[in-house]
């Protein structure tokens, strides 16, 4: 019989040619464009990629450079609190509006529409509003607090945190849109069987409720991750990566070698680090989770 | 019926109308966006126009955002007839790859050698004796640019260089303002450390350091003074957050601020705020000690096209870029110095006959851009975005870093 099966790799034929452009896409522009620039990482290249060998030199000086130092840090900070931030504050607001409040349709959409935003806007409007002559710094003052002091953009000892602000109003309505489909999700049964047996609500949310809902939870993981490391156009439009290099954060260290300091190799290596930062905690995750699968 | 006929009578008419203008249509890319810059930019674009040939337009903001977009097209295969760079050595490796057009043999039938003034402007454009570019303009960066309101507020004199306007801070931050003005932005703050050290300490300073990267003189005294005014400025800015150079540039004007370490450039803000030079603003080259004008400025480089007809085009731009009367209209427009020592500017105004005079006395000194790669003033722009930022950096520290970037400097 064994004998008599054709090839395995002409089996579901059809299906297989449907594949191809989306298997040539995958290697080329993914597999391909990543080795090209791991490859040009190595070399000297400046306004034009060149193959002229230098070793490790440009993860020397990319190593040895304050800037990428301090972008790193910044990655960290913002994106371990935002993770956190983002997700309580998400969960928790998708919570109050499944309490079957009135105008639920108004909440949600007041909440969810600052995601409708670009990230240049969001950056924008609070850097309008976080500047101490005419945001909220001054509006407080004038109520008559005169001491109130509130500009984290201007100080660069928590100008990161400013801009984390801008992040959560941005990023909690999605958490909290993706939060509320998962509750919605969870069988009213559930609910009945929980009060029957006398289990707090606040219990029933945190030990039954949000384990129910772990496919939930990793796809706004995946989201909000994703959203974290590619973490640029905020910065931009809210900072510019001030005061002086305090919000600097790789993607804008990456952007700013190859075009404004016209130095592609330079650029490359900063980029191939953020690629390696990234696999080391994807990797390890999608073995977990995809690879569990086959066992399970 | 009638109304295809009629459009289809219309469509021959300019079809027709299109090959016997035998017009070509170029594209010209560059980032002059501003209510000046586009009017001066226009003058080109009207000269081009009258000779028969068609300028498309290709504006985009922001030199740092056009020049990506222009390389990617011009590597990519698509490029423009033609477009504005820095001269200096921001086209060195397109020129290397054989990208642009030589067109040496235009310079010599125009005789830019005898005309084009100072001759460093030229040699800009020249890679191993050819030439690549045509220099339109010469912008400057020493200037001090002293507001009179905030010292009249304060009730002391307009100081008439650097040592008196550092001297006045004091009084000036008693009367609630800021001395200084200064964007927070990397160019402009590298830009004013590096007009701080052409004016302060003497010019081979600048010329060992940035010419010849020499770490010894980067490292020394001289350079250490330099730090040392630098960190001074820097006192003096704070409590100015402001972003963008014409931001600071208006905080003179509205006597918020005393003075603005800035390019010959600011003086188009002024206009706008119909100010008069020497009444409501002073303009001090070279800070006021040592009269000096960098010859940094703009350029114009050419593709290599296939298209013979589009070729031609390029060259009657090249050409006519240089002609007293473009430079002269595009000038007066720009506020920036004609790259022609032979052309009447009796119109221009006090400031600019300032930077005129300079030019023909022959006080220049060669643009930081000509000298040191885009990396490397990246790098320098980066340390000193961090200095004027951080307070608690020192002078030394600051130095130590500097002379690791001139090190490491091509």
């Amino acid at each position: 019989m064994a004998l008599d099966r054709p090839n395995q790799l002409f089996r579901n034929k059809t299906a297989k040619i449907a594949a191809i452009p989306m298997i040539l896409t995958a290697l080329v522009v993914f597999i391909g464009g990543t080795t090209w620039t791991i490859v040009y990482s190595f070399t000297k290249s400046g306004l034009l990629p060149r193959l002229k060998w230098v070793g490790f030199q440009q993860y020397e000086r990319l190593w040895d450079a304050k800037r990428w130092i301090i972008s790193i840090e910044n990655l960290a900070i913002y994106g371990l609190l935002m993770l956190i931030l983002v997700f309580a504050l998400g969960f928790l607001l998708a919570t109050l509006v499944d309490q079957k409040i009135r105008f639920e349709n108004t909440v949600r959409t007041v909440i969810l529409y600052p995601y409708a935003m670009s990230f240049v806007v969001t950056g924008l409007v609070w850097q309008w509003i976080l500047n101490p002559e005419f945001g909220l710094q001054t509006i407080v003052r004038g109520w008559g607090w005169e001491t109130f002091t509130f500009d984290p953009l201007y100080n660069a000892n928590i100008a990161i945190y400013g801009v984390l602000i801008a992040g959560l109003w941005q990023g909690s309505g999605l958490v909290m849109i993706l939060m509320l489909a998962g509750l919605r999700g969870i069988d009213q049964e559930v609910w009945k069987a929980a009060r029957v047996d006398g289990i707090p609500t606040w219990k029933t949310y945190l030990f039954i409720v949000i384990p129910m809902m772990r496919p939930v939870f990793i796809t706004t993981l995946v989201l909000v991750v994703t959203g974290i490391v590619k973490l640029y156009d905020l910065i931009v439009a809210q900072t510019g990566g001030g005061p002086g290099i305090a919000t600097e954060v790789p993607a804008k260290y990456v952007y700013d070698m190859m075009f404004a300091a016209m130095n592609l190799g330079q650029g490359f290596a900063a980029s191939t680090m953020m690629l390696i930062t990234v696999a080391i905690f994807i990797v390890p995750w999608a073995l977990m989770e995809f690879g569990g699968n086959k066992s399970g | 019926m009638t109304l295809i006929k009629q459009l289809l009578a219309a469509t021959a008419l300019v079809s027709a109308s299109a090959t016997v203008a035998n017009a070509t249509d170029l594209e010209v890319m560059h980032w002059w966006t501003s209510g000046g810059e586009a009017a001066a930019v226009a003058e080109f674009a009207n000269a081009f126009t009258a000779s028969g040939h068609t300028w498309i337009d290709g504006a985009i903001a922001g030199g740092d955002n056009a020049r990506p977009v222009m390389v990617s097209r011009i590597t990519g295969g698509n490029p423009p007839g033609a477009f504005q760079f820095n001269h200096g050595r921001q086209a060195e490796e397109l020129i290397e790859s054989g990208l642009l057009r030589d067109i040496t043999d235009i310079a010599e039938a125009e005789g830019w050698k005898d005309i084009v003034n100072p001759s460093n402007l030229l040699g800009a454009c020249t890679v191993d004796g050819r030439i690549f570019c045509a220099p339109v303009n010469i912008h400057s960066w020493q200037w001090l640019w002293v507001g009179h309101q905030a010292y009249k507020d304060a009730g002391i004199d307009v100081p008439t260089n650097w040592n008196e306007f550092a001297a006045s801070a004091p009084a000036l931050e008693a009367a609630g303002k800021v001395p200084l003005a200064m964007g927070q932005q990397g160019w402009q703050q590298g830009g004013a450390f590096n007009v701080l050290m052409s004016s302060l300490v003497p010019q081979d300073v600048f010329m060992s350091v940035y010419g010849d990267k020499d770490v010894g003189v980067a490292a020394g005294g001289e350079i250490a003074t330099v730090f040392q005014a630098a960190s001074d400025a820097r006192a003096m800015t704070l409590n100015a957050p402001v972003q963008n150079w014409n931001d600071a540039t208006n905080m003179l004007i509205t006597g918020k601020a005393g003075g603005q370490i800035m390019g010959d450039w600011a003086q188009g803000e002024f206009a706008v705020a119909e100010q008069v030079a020497g009444e409501d603003y002073s303009c001090l080259p070279g800070l006021g000690v040592t009269e000096v004008l960098g010859t940094g400025g703009d350029a114009f480089y050419f593709p290599v096209l296939k298209d013979a007809e589009q070729a031609a085009a390029q060259a009657e731009l090249a050409a006519l870029l240089l002609k007293p009367e473009t430079q002269v209209a595009f000038n007066l427009k720009k506020g920036s110095l004609p790259v022609r020592g032979d052309i009447d500017l009796s119109s221009a105004n006090d400031c600019m006959q300032k930077g005129l005079a300079l030019l023909a006395d022959g006080k220049l000194l060669p643009d930081f851009n000509m000298l040191v790669t885009p990396d490397t003033k990246n790098q320098i722009d980066t340390l000193f975005t961090e200095f004027f930022a951080d307070a608690s950096m020192s002078a030394a520290d600051a130095q130590a870093q500097f002379v690791n970037i001139i090190k490491d400097a091509e």
